[in-house]
């Protein structure tokens, strides 16, 4: 279209005019743009860079290197071992399937666990590492180590899983460690944050959850830059982790396996207690099971098994198991009826082999009776009648006054698991807990350690000790906790007179080594270790008045489960006692025959700290021992590696 | 004819044309674009294989084309502009029906190295074949109704098929792109002061029609909406993109955390860090200094567009300069608002920064049309 030159000087004018507003409106946009950016990175630049730093920093926690438990010699009884593991990387890997039968070609995976992985693999982001197996052998590790090449994604890992090298000897004692359970946090007011990591593990039973806050340590942290998918860049800065104390427990790892060898067969529980300073030596209770096993997560097949045995492998015999203490408790009622004075010391009680009370007859274990007995006597034939007088003249109360200064009835704080107080009735007791009257009767039952009363070994070993050493000794599980001494707990004496006390020691000396001793046959006869100890057997079973006029069956004849339970104290060096123990054999039938041997070979182990010498055996019974060593699957007694100390 | 006809001796002719090529505009886009490598280098983690060499290469043949482009005399172009117009829109209805036969939306053209968008393509022929209306039409009746009907259909048909793509950026840009030539060309202010108030009228209709049958934009569409005006309601989804992007400009503070030492971009919490998001990279690693030192290059461009277009006395090569400034601005404000959290994520790139092949060549070949309107305008000895 044609166009004047006035309108083309007018159209040009417009499209200035309009071209100048439009640039100076995208001016005006590109200084409000300018303004925007100056408030975002200079005024608020402060509050973004935070957020900045929050989306790219994570902080995460270093789990502690548990602390190491060490037997009083320095022996690793838990400790870390270098736990290797298969892991695999999902995203790293083409095929899962296929990685992981390739995998499978190399080590052994079982079910449950390759389930549990592919469950966790489905939960988690890609790049995560997923524990297909652990505690592999270093061999396994090696063979994956060569496939490497063939298997993108797959790598052998190491991490610290907690290890008991001496297996099922302390089991009781130490207990073991487990993932943290849903429970174990409910339980918890302020759970330490370790807890969550996974696979993270903290003690279950024993020691290493009665001492858990030691041994845990404190975690370490690591500040890491992620990105956006949560992957790990790199490490920024890192806080070591505090490692968890080392604890030296008093027992002596080679006692304790003779122990719990010595009473592997049995359902038992023995206890070893130093009377000098209350040192636990030995703490057995067979059978036992391999704590390692729960460690890793017990099959269900497992557990039911060790659950459902008749000889109840789980349960800790020794400070959880209460027994009757039997004759093991007739110490105690004379020492009661002597210390008050209702009974001389030579002053003898005839026994006819019953004594009538309240139109009942309570029969002495020898039907044909003992005739005429002093208080030595008594304890050495372990004569009923003599005891059921001398508690009825006393009192079930006082006597249960001097049970609680010995240590009966008494809740022994050791750090272990189920610890039972036991029972020593009294009129009191009675009241309170079964808001009865205390029958007379009573007293009698109680005075030969049957009816109410209940100890559990340690408290028999403990009783002994005080017996011994006439000072209430304390026991002590705990030698060391990171290096420091724990205190030995002062042992004030008892008041009990020393030559009351002293009958009771000769007592007891008379009944393992006196003609009529009854646990004669299991005596030490070597030179100045002489052992003095007590029979006892437990009922566990009402004998009528019919099946004693029949004439009361014999233990070998009655199921495992109807037999007597066999129980024996004793303490050695007589002279200079050093070592008290207390034996349960439950159902074992007489304390003399099932009790008393084990006893007297343990202690013999204690005195000699190793396996001892046929010439402290009577020479009767050493071929026997002989061949009963031999056969025995004892460990040699090891040596520390270094000296315990802090890691 | 026109005055420039008239006036045509006093328009360099021959070798000399390259001496009266805008070098200045020609500094100022090498400026933009090597920010851009530098950029698309930092984003590739110092790997400039990846981004920044292909993106090199294009500039240099966009660059060469320009130069072929600018060289050409302007009357040509404005003759081309209606073909050029007509075959831009039939390539968008070419990808629309090939989007129909496919899978899903196509947005564009495979000619083998090049992937060509033709919505890329329309933003600039439509602001061509408006210029040359414009040209044409004469003075009075260019704010009459009936002459304004024409230049509305030529902005709407082409949106229409855009928005149906649907690329709601895009849409946008045309609309904006047509209006711009409009309202330089002279429109009555009415007519503008109307649109605003139906567009006003149509995002109250697309947000009434939110969930009927008749429902004008996409879901995503909406949801892109709803967390621009509050992001932090999705801070994990749609919202993660707006939020990061903000938090990685405003931590890059007044001078930046330096090059490749973005957290934000480098450890990927910023999405499409190498396309519409490059500008967030540029401001956390080189702070308010990197991102208003862009700001002012693409304002120098503008202003010696609208200088150029000013001292153009040719209606055709004036309205043209305006339209391809303002389709510049419309690009890199759009883009700078959205990372900021201004305006919505509708997916504009950065012009000359962000990777991209077709975006690039097309904005420099427009550039060369700017650059043939500043050599063959008429000067006064």
């Amino acid at each position: 279209m044609r166009r004047s030159p006035k309108e083309t000087e007018v159209a040009a004018g417009l499209v200035t005019r309009r071209g100048v507003v439009l640039g100076g409106i995208q001016l005006g946009f590109m200084g409000v743009l300018g303004l925007r950016m100056r408030q975002m990175q200079v005024t608020e630049a402060d509050s973004y860079r935070l957020l900045a730093e929050e989306n790219r920093i994570n902080v995460r926690l270093i789990p502690p290197s548990r602390g190491i438990i060490y037997d009083r010699h320095g022996i690793a009884i838990a400790e870390n071992a270098q736990n290797y593991r298969v892991v695999i990387v999902r995203e790293d890997v083409e095929d899962v399937d296929e990685a992981i039968a390739k995998v499978r070609r190399l080590v052994n995976i079982d079910d449950r666990e390759l389930e549990r992985a592919l469950r966790e693999m489905s939960r988690r982001s890609p790049f995560v590492p997923i524990t297909l197996a652990d505690q592999l052998a270093w061999e396994d590790v090696a063979e994956l180590a060569i496939n490497a090449p063939a298997l993108p994604g797959i790598t052998p890992d190491v991490g610290l899983s907690r290890i008991y090298p001496l297996g099922p000897d302390f089991a009781h004692i130490v207990g073991y460690v487990g993932p943290v359970s849903e429970r174990d946090l409910a339980q918890l007011q302020n759970p330490d944050p370790l807890l969550q990591i996974p696979e993270f593990q903290i003690g279950k039973i024993g020691v290493e959850t009665k001492l858990e806050d030691q041994l845990r340590g404190k975690a370490g942290t690591k500040r890491i830059e992620v990105n956006a998918g949560g992957r790990v860049m790199r490490e920024l800065s890192r806080d070591e982790f505090t490692a968890g104390q080392d604890l030296q427990l008093t027992i002596d790892h080679g006692l304790q396996n003779y122990a719990q060898v010595r009473l592997a067969n049995e359902s038992a529980g023995a206890v070893v207690i130093d009377i000098e300073s209350g040192d636990l030596l030995a703490m057995a209770s067979a059978p036992s099971f391999d704590p390692n096993l729960f460690v890793r997560g017990i099959s269900t097949k497992d557990y039911n098994a060790l659950r459902d045995h008749e000889y109840r492998p789980l349960f800790n015999k020794a400070v959880q198991g209460l027994y009757p203490p039997g004759s093991t408790f007739k110490m105690m009622t004379g020492l009661a009826a002597l210390r008050a004075g209702v009974i001389g010391p030579r002053e003898t009680v005839y026994c006819p082999g019953f004594m009538s009370f309240g139109g009942r007859r309570f029969h002495c274990w020898k039907r044909g009776g003992h005739g005429h007995m002093d208080f030595n006597n008594a304890l050495m034939q372990s004569c009923d009648v003599y005891f059921y007088e001398a508690a009825n003249r006393v009192g079930v109360d006082r006597l249960a006054d001097l049970c609680h200064e010995f240590g009966l009835g008494e809740r022994h704080d050791l750090p272990l698991s189920a610890i039972q107080e036991g029972i020593v009735p009294s009129t009191k007791w009675k009241a309170q807990v079964r808001g009865e009257r205390w029958n007379p009767g009573e007293t009698l039952n109680t005075a030969i350690g049957q009816g109410d009363v209940l100890a559990s070994p340690l408290q028999l070993a403990v009783m002994t000790a005080r017996i011994a050493s006439g000072r209430a000794v304390v026991p002590r599980l705990i030698k060391s906790i990171d290096g420091v001494d724990t205190p030995v707990a002062e042992a004030p004496p008892l008041a009990v007179d020393p030559g009351i006390l002293a009958m009771a020691q000769k007592g007891m000396w008379n009944v393992s080594n006196g003609s009529r001793g009854t646990a004669r046959r299991s005596r030490i006869v070597a030179d100045g270790i002489e052992m003095a100890g007590k029979t006892g057997t437990s009922q566990v079973r009402n004998i009528t008045a019919a099946e004693r006029a029949r004439g009361v069956t014999r233990n070998d004849q009655l199921p495992w489960n109807r037999r007597d339970h066999g129980l024996f104290v004793a303490f050695a060096p007589f002279d200079k006692p050093k070592y008290a123990i207390a034996t349960i054999v439950e159902h074992g039938g007489g304390g003399s025959s099932a009790a008393a041997p084990p006893a007297r070979d343990i202690l013999l182990y204690a005195l000699y700290g190793d396996i001892p010498p046929l010439e402290a055996y009577p020479s009767e019974q050493r071929e026997r021992i002989k061949a009963m060593h031999e056969e025995m699957a004892l460990r040699p007694r090891l040596k520390p590696e270094a000296k315990p100390s802090r890691a | 004819m026109t005055y420039l006809v008239n006036q045509v001796q006093t328009v360099p002719t021959g070798l000399r044309k390259v001496l009266y090529v805008n070098w200045a505009l020609v500094l100022l886009l090498t400026a933009v674009a090597s920010v851009g490598f530098l950029m698309l280098t930092s984003v590739a983690g110092g790997d400039t294989g990846r981004w920044a060499e292909p993106q090199m290469k294009r500039f240099v043949v966009g660059m060469i084309s320009m130069l072929m482009i600018a060289m050409v005399p302007i009357w040509f172009w404005r003759s081309m502009s209606g073909i050029a117009y007509l075959g831009a829109l039939g390539l968008l209805v070419l990808v629309e029906v090939m989007g129909e036969i496919g899978m899903g939306a196509q947005r564009w053209i495979d000619l083998g190295p090049l992937r060509l968008q033709p919505s890329e393509l329309m933003k600039i022929t439509l602001v061509m074949v408006l210029a040359a209306y414009y040209d044409w039409l004469p003075l009075a009746k260019v704010s009459r109704p009936l002459w304004v009907i024409p230049p509305l259909l030529l902005t709407l048909v082409p949106t229409a098929l855009v928005l149906k793509q649907p690329d709601l950026g895009t849409a946008i840009l045309l609309i904006a792109g047509g209006g711009i030539v409009m309202f330089c060309a002279g429109v009555s202010w009415w007519y503008f002061i109307a649109v605003i108030a139906a567009g006003v009228g149509l995002v109250y209709a697309v947000f009434t029609s939110r969930g009927t049958d008749w429902q004008l934009i996409k879901d995503y569409q909406f949801r892109r909406i709803d967390t621009f005006l509050d992001p932090s309601t999705d801070p994990l989804g749609a919202g993660y993109h707006i939020t990061q992007s903000k938090i990685a400009l405003g931590s890059g503070g007044w001078a930046g955390k330096g090059f490749m030492q973005g957290t934000q971009s480098r450890l990927n919490f910023l999405p499409e860090k190498h396309t519409d998001f490059i500008f967030t990279t540029l401001a956390e690693e080189f702070g308010f200094v990197g991102g208003v030192s862009l700001l002012a290059l693409y304002g120098l461009i503008i202003f010696f567009c609208v200088v150029s277009a000013v001292q153009n006395k040719d209606r055709f090569g004036s309205l043209l300069t305006l339209g391809i400034a303002a389709t510049l601005f419309l690009f890199f404000a759009v883009n700078m608002s959205m990372v900021m959290g201004l305006a919505p994520v509708v997916g504009v790139p950065l012009p000359l920064v962000s990777y991209g092949g077709s975006a690039m060549l097309v904005l420099l070949a427009a550039f060369g049309l700017v650059q043939s309107a500043h050599v063959h305008r008429a000067r006064n000895r």
